[in-house]
């Protein structure tokens, strides 16, 4: 009976270091699907990038709705798949159930903090981003006024408004920002028409250039900033191609980088904590062909040395959401 | 005087543009409610026209086979709406519910069948979209002083659309309580039996009332996808068709009412995309919300009877049996 106990151990050891080696990642996309032009696409390619790289695989899933959250965290961890990577804060609930039932499958989330032992949680530094477009959006001015249009009346959309003010500031003491707020439900993500007519209305005001943090909201927002022959700036992903040569630039949040960054990593992964700021490329503007010609060198080298600065710490972005404040308006 | 031009003028250009959309579905649900079927999917009709409007303007380069397919998308819906709460006598406000979540659910699940974006629909371009129309010497008149900037910008330079939604406040006045269809349009919603007595058609008069809501409600759609935006994205109507019920509510079921509770609805709209400008003209800072907040408010002042008192169609909401 204790050799038959001895003989069941040891295989089920085996099978476990069989399966610690063979096991793929996974990577699992939010509803908006692996092809939203933004957050999921940007998660898929660094998945490939990986891919490609180092000839390994790994399995995904696209949700196809809320109920399938849990489903598909589950079925991969009985799979054996390590580490699985999700992305977006919705999971955020669901994987602070499920975690603590696969205690040797490590987890990592974007964009939420899941405090559990194997669970690593990503978040940006989106006020540094917002800093370095501030600055460009200052230089790109010409009336002096900038505009500022976030979705819904948050703590993290204040964190960006707070970032793109100070990096305005910096370039331009005087400079006016004007900054509006689409709503305070959730419909506010998703409300082109009214993210329109806050472009329009900033217009009115004298802006020339608008940073757009709202979602769904924003696309209003280029949309009418392009019809109108001013420059706006985008967010999370790339988005200088939606309308080329009228997007001055785009804050970009590395999604990508994080997922390949976890891949690599693989099972030695570190849980806990994981910032992705300026300094370690976790954030930074978009340049490429649609907006070169909107760029000049001089934007390009003083961003340039303010990334430097915030990277070393010798500058500091005051983010929004350690004491809901922001030193200037 | 100039002054107060320079800083109306872009409020009151906004206020027309979002009082659009709220024109159309309220005049839909005017319809609709006036021949005694309620209906709160005006929301989801819209949201479906925004959809087919865009989908089918992008796939075709043709924005005027996108508005109509938006309006019988919206015509189909409402036919949904017709077939559970005419045929069927069933709810009339949860065939209405029912509406507004297929259609939330049906456009994003469709659009990214079609296009693979996250539940949008790609940028129209060109003819896809609808472009401004400019009056014949809006050009011209521009300079000058406070008539030239309102004839050029205020009434001149909005989308096709915009025009259609104030001309179908006439019409529907004048169809209403100037014809033959509109009278018995009106008896019907206040009382079927009397209608019924006289050998015409309930269940017609019904179904032709639920078709125009359907048609009305296409356009609102259709404004939203390809006139004010270039695209559809998920759950663009926004509330729009619930202010819309609200105006209709405060305008007592009335069109030339509804006109005025739409331009006011949409006029605090924009207001509150402008509290620099709000602060300006009263010296005093309300908050946006409460601006946001103004249309419902005085729709329940107006329900409570603080303000005349608003009574719908007597038999609405009820389905008609013929036999008891």
């Amino acid at each position: 009976m204790s050799l038959m106990h001895k003989f069941m151990g040891a295989a089920a050891a085996m099978a476990l270091t069989a399966g610690a080696a063979m096991a793929e990642p996974a990577l699992i996309f939010d509803l908006g699907g692996k092809f939203d032009k933004s957050f999921n696409e940007a998660a898929f390619g660094g998945a490939t990038r990986w891919a490609e790289e180092t000839g390994g695989s790994f399995r995904e899933i696209e949700l196809q709705s809320e109920a399938q959250r849990e489903q598909a965290l589950r079925r991969f961890a009985e799979a054996g798949a390590n580490p699985i990577i999700m992305t977006g804060f919705a999971f955020g609930n669901v994987l602070t159930e499920v975690a603590p039932d696969y205690p040797d499958t490590k987890f990592a989330i974007i964009d939420m903090v899941v405090d559990a032992p194997n669970v690593r949680s990503v978040v940006f530094n989106e006020h540094e981003g917002s800093y370095l477009v501030g600055m460009m959006a200052a230089m790109a001015s010409e009336t002096d006024t900038v505009g500022f249009i976030g979705g819904m009346d948050i703590p993290l959309i204040r964190k960006f408004a707070c970032g793109y003010v100070q990096g305005v500031k910096s370039v331009d003491a005087d400079a006016t920002v004007i900054q509006n707020m689409t709503g305070t439900t959730p419909a506010a993500w998703n409300d082109p028409v009214k993210g329109s007519e806050l472009t329009k209305a900033q217009i009115a005001q004298g802006a020339d250039v608008v940073y757009a943090a709202a979602g769904g909201t924003g696309v209003g927002v280029l949309q009418t900033a392009a019809d109108e022959g001013i420059l706006s700036v985008g967010v999370d992903s790339n988005q200088n191609h939606l309308h080329s040569g009228k997007v001055l630039t785009s804050m970009m949040k590395r999604v990508d980088n994080a997922v390949y960054d976890a891949m690599t990593a693989g099972m030695d992964l570190e849980m806990g904590f994981n910032i992705m700021g300026v300094a370690n490329g976790g954030i930074d503007y978009a340049m490429d062909e649609h907006n070169a010609d909107l760029v000049s060198d001089e934007m390009k080298a003083a961003v340039d040395a303010a990334k430097l600065k915030i990277a070393s710490g010798e500058l500091e972005v005051h983010d929004y959401m350690t004491d809901n404040t922001c030193p200037v308006e | 005087m100039m002054d107060l031009v320079t800083i109306l003028l872009p409020i009151l250009d906004s206020t027309m543009r979002l009082a659009t959309p709220l024109l159309f579905a309220c005049l839909a649900g005017l319809f609709s409610e006036r021949a005694g079927v309620f209906d709160i999917g005006l929301e989801g009709k819209m949201l479906a026209a925004a959809f087919f409007s865009a989908a089918i303007a992008y796939t075709s380069g043709n924005v005027w086979l996108g508005m109509l397919a938006g309006i019988a998308a919206s015509i189909a819906l409402s036919l949904i709406h017709g077939l559970a709460s005419i045929t069927f006598r069933g709810n009339q406000l949860i065939s209405g519910v029912a509406i507004n979540f297929l259609a939330a659910g049906m456009t994003v699940l469709v659009a990214q069948d079609w296009f693979k974006q996250g539940g949008r629909t790609p940028s129209l371009q060109g003819d896809a979209r609808f472009g401004p129309i400019e009056f014949p010497g809006a050009a011209a008149l521009a300079d000058v002083p406070v008539v030239g900037p309102i004839y050029s910008e205020l009434i001149s330079g909005h989308s096709f659309l915009v025009y259609i939604a104030l001309l179908a406040v006439p019409a529907t006045w004048w169809i209403l309580y100037r014809t033959r269809y509109g009278l018995r349009l009106r008896a019907v919603g206040e009382n079927p039996a009397a209608v019924d007595t006289a050998g015409v058609s309930v269940i017609g008069l019904r179904y032709s009332a639920v078709l125009i809501c359907g048609l009305l409600c296409g356009l609102a759609g259709a404004y939203l996808a390809t006139g004010l935006q270039a695209g559809f994205v998920k759950d663009m109507s926004a509330g729009r068709g619930f202010i819309a019920l609200a105006a209709l509510i405060f305008a007592k079921w009335r069109p030339w009412h509804a006109l005025g509770a739409c331009l006011l609805f949409g006029f605090l709209q924009a207001l509150s995309l402008r509290p620099d400008a709000v602060k300006i003209l009263t010296r005093v800072d309300i908050p946006v919300q409460l601006l946001d907040a103004l249309p419902y408010i005085l729709t329940v002042v107006i329900l409570a009877g603080f303000v005349g008192k608003a009574i719908g169609p007597r038999a609405g909401g009820e389905a008609y049996v013929k036999e008891r």
